[in-house]
């Protein structure tokens, strides 16, 4: 239930951003979820890629500062309330959040997750019946 | 080891002799054949036979580069040019550059000196010795070469640069020396064990030199490839590399006092200071043949050392060169070495040795910008993480300048690595 994140520091420098979304774009890798941290002089770009692995290769080669991070990616309900249930619940078990965002799916949405403990987090999502995306589902949307 | 035990280690007083004589003699070849210091005496009611012993050496005047500058190209030579072998320049940022001039003497003079200095970091026979400086009007390259070869190592020639070059030499031709500049030895290193050749190379010395560095730059670079890394000092205008150098007990570097007299005075008031305090360097060159200097002003400042060293020499030691009085950036009213800034971030394991340090002028108030690398294994990808970084660098630079800086993190290995000298300060203030 572990899914692979792509993290990058990227000076705010003008076209870096393009630079990096080449890089994958020549690679036929796709990008499924993306978020940007933003920093006054830096900033940290997070996106769930298909083939995470080979993505960090090629950007690593082309002298990115990339890490693979482990996050929890949780479907909810497209509906009012959807995101309140699953917060609750993760607050309840004491356990915060260090940063999250969202995409919405088809009739879902999606909001990526990362704790100090994923294989935790996970853990009480499931105990909870609350629904989780598999690595294999999500490099495909 | 020793190249030339007898005078390095020779009594203070049978050295005091030899520089009186020494000294003597350069000032008869001054007033004879080099009309600049001709005048000066003359002016000043100085005669060389007066001068008959090395303590009377801080009642003679200075030479400054500027004197260089006014005499170039060859106004400041004191043996006609059919006795000049070799001449060599530094390239000048502004204007002409400086023009030193060897006679064979002169050059057999170098040769001796850097054949003690090496002998001095352990280097005989039995090494293979990369020489990465720069080779041609820069004295660093040619200097440290014949040393090498008057001590018998087996030299290659690389020059600087093409670092590719560099590790697949030192992988075949299995380089036990290395010399260069410190600033290049870091990013050797660092290349080193990016291409994973720690196990597969037989490096063991360093010599490094040609412009300032830490001890804390020398513990990054022994510890990262396994060397021990020797300072040496010199400077063209005096004879190149070989000035001075560091011996086993890596506790200052020891200055060739027979050819060398150094004196450290106040940069301001021209006064000699007593042992131990820091001050300007000011050397003169007692047996130099084409281009002698009296009491030259190196601007570099340091201290020197007169007690005997656990290795034996008698010969006077100088301190690291701390910074050169014209390195030296006030800012806010603060005298700021940017050899300070790189103590700091070495001592921080995330960050690495590469940084450039800015200073603008805002409303009538300097600013100082320091922007730094971090060292790949250190980023997260948690902005509180790297802010929190950016606070401690920022907290250890106020706790050793009394400034605040403001820190710019980059991403590691984007800054430029320099294969000779580097260049890290970018002084904006218009004044
Ligand atoms: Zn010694």
């Amino acid at each position: 239930m572990i899914v692979k994140q792509l993290s990058v520091f990227l000076e705010n420098k003008l076209g870096r951003l393009t630079e990096l979304t080449k890089v994958l774009a020549e690679h036929d890798i796709n990008i499924s979820a993306f978020s940007i941290a933003d920093g006054t002089d830096y900033g940290i770009i997070r996106c769930i890629v298909g083939r995470p692995e080979l993505a960090y290769t090629v950007l690593k080669e082309h002298k990115f500062s990339v890490t693979i991070t482990d996050v929890a990616c949780l479907i909810i309900p497209h509906k009012p309330g959807g995101l309140y249930h699953a917060l609750q619940i993760i607050s309840n078990n004491n356990i915060s959040i260090d940063y999250m965002y969202a995409f919405a799916a088809e009739h879902d949405a999606v909001v990526v997750i990362r704790t100090e403990s994923t294989q935790e987090l996970i853990q009480i999502l499931q105990d909870n019946k609350l629904e989780l995306l598999r690595s294999g589902d999500i490099y495909q949307i | 080891m020793f190249w030339n035990k007898e005078i390095e280690c020779s009594s203070r007083n049978e050295l005091h002799n030899l520089q009186s004589k020494r000294l003597h003699d350069m000032l008869l070849r001054m007033y004879n054949n080099v009309p600049f210091y001709r005048n000066k005496f003359t002016e000043l009611g100085i005669h060389p036979n007066d001068i008959t012993n090395v303590s009377q050496l801080s009642s003679l005047p200075f030479t400054y580069k500027q004197d260089l500058r006014d005499n170039y190209p060859f106004g400041l030579f004191a043996v006609p040019q059919h006795q000049v072998v070799r001449l060599h320049a530094s390239s000048g940022t502004t204007g002409k550059p400086t023009v030193v001039a060897y006679t064979q003497k002169d050059l057999e003079t170098w040769t001796e000196v850097m054949a003690r200095s090496l002998t001095m970091a352990g280097i005989s026979n039995s090494d293979i010795m990369q020489v990465a400086y720069g080779y041609g009007l820069f004295t660093g390259g040619l200097g440290v070469h014949y040393g090498a070869e008057k001590v018998g190592a087996s030299v290659i020639p690389i020059s600087g640069g093409n670092t590719k070059k560099q590790l697949q030499l030192m992988e075949d031709f299995g380089s036990t020396v290395i010399a260069c500049t410190p600033s290049y030895a870091a990013f050797l290193s660092e290349s080193i064990l990016a291409e994973k050749l720690l196990d597969k190379i037989k490096l063991k010395i360093g010599v490094f030199g040609a412009e300032p560095w830490t001890e804390e730059m020398r513990s990054f670079i022994q510890n990262s490839i396994g060397i021990k890394a020797y300072n040496i000092y010199g400077l063209s205008e005096i004879i190149g590399p070989g000035v001075s150098m560091e011996c086993e007990c890596q506790n200052g570097s020891h200055i060739f006092e027979d050819h060398f007299i150094p004196e450290i005075i106040n940069p301001d008031t021209g006064e000699v200071l007593p042992e131990g305090e820091l001050g300007e360097l000011v050397f003169t060159t007692i047996t130099k043949e084409a281009l002698p200097l009296l009491r030259y002003r190196t601007r570099d400042l340091t201290t020197l050392h007169y007690d005997t060293c656990a290795c034996g020499r008698t010969m006077v030691r100088m301190g690291r060169i701390i910074g050169r009085s014209d390195d030296m950036l006030i800012i806010r009213g603060v005298n700021v070495f940017p050899s300070q800034v790189e103590s700091v971030l070495i001592e921080l394991a995330e960050t690495t040795p590469h940084y450039t340090i800015i200073v603008n002028r805002e409303n009538n108030l300097d600013t100082l910008e320091i922007q730094v690398e971090v060292v790949e294994q250190y980023w997260t990808d948690e902005m509180k993480v790297l802010d929190g970084l950016k606070k401690k660098i920022q907290h250890a630079i106020a706790n050793l300048l009394g400034i605040n800086a403001s820190i710019k993190l980059v991403e590691p290995n984007s800054m430029q690595r320099f294969e000779g000298k580097a260049q890290r300060v970018i002084d904006n203030r218009k004044l």
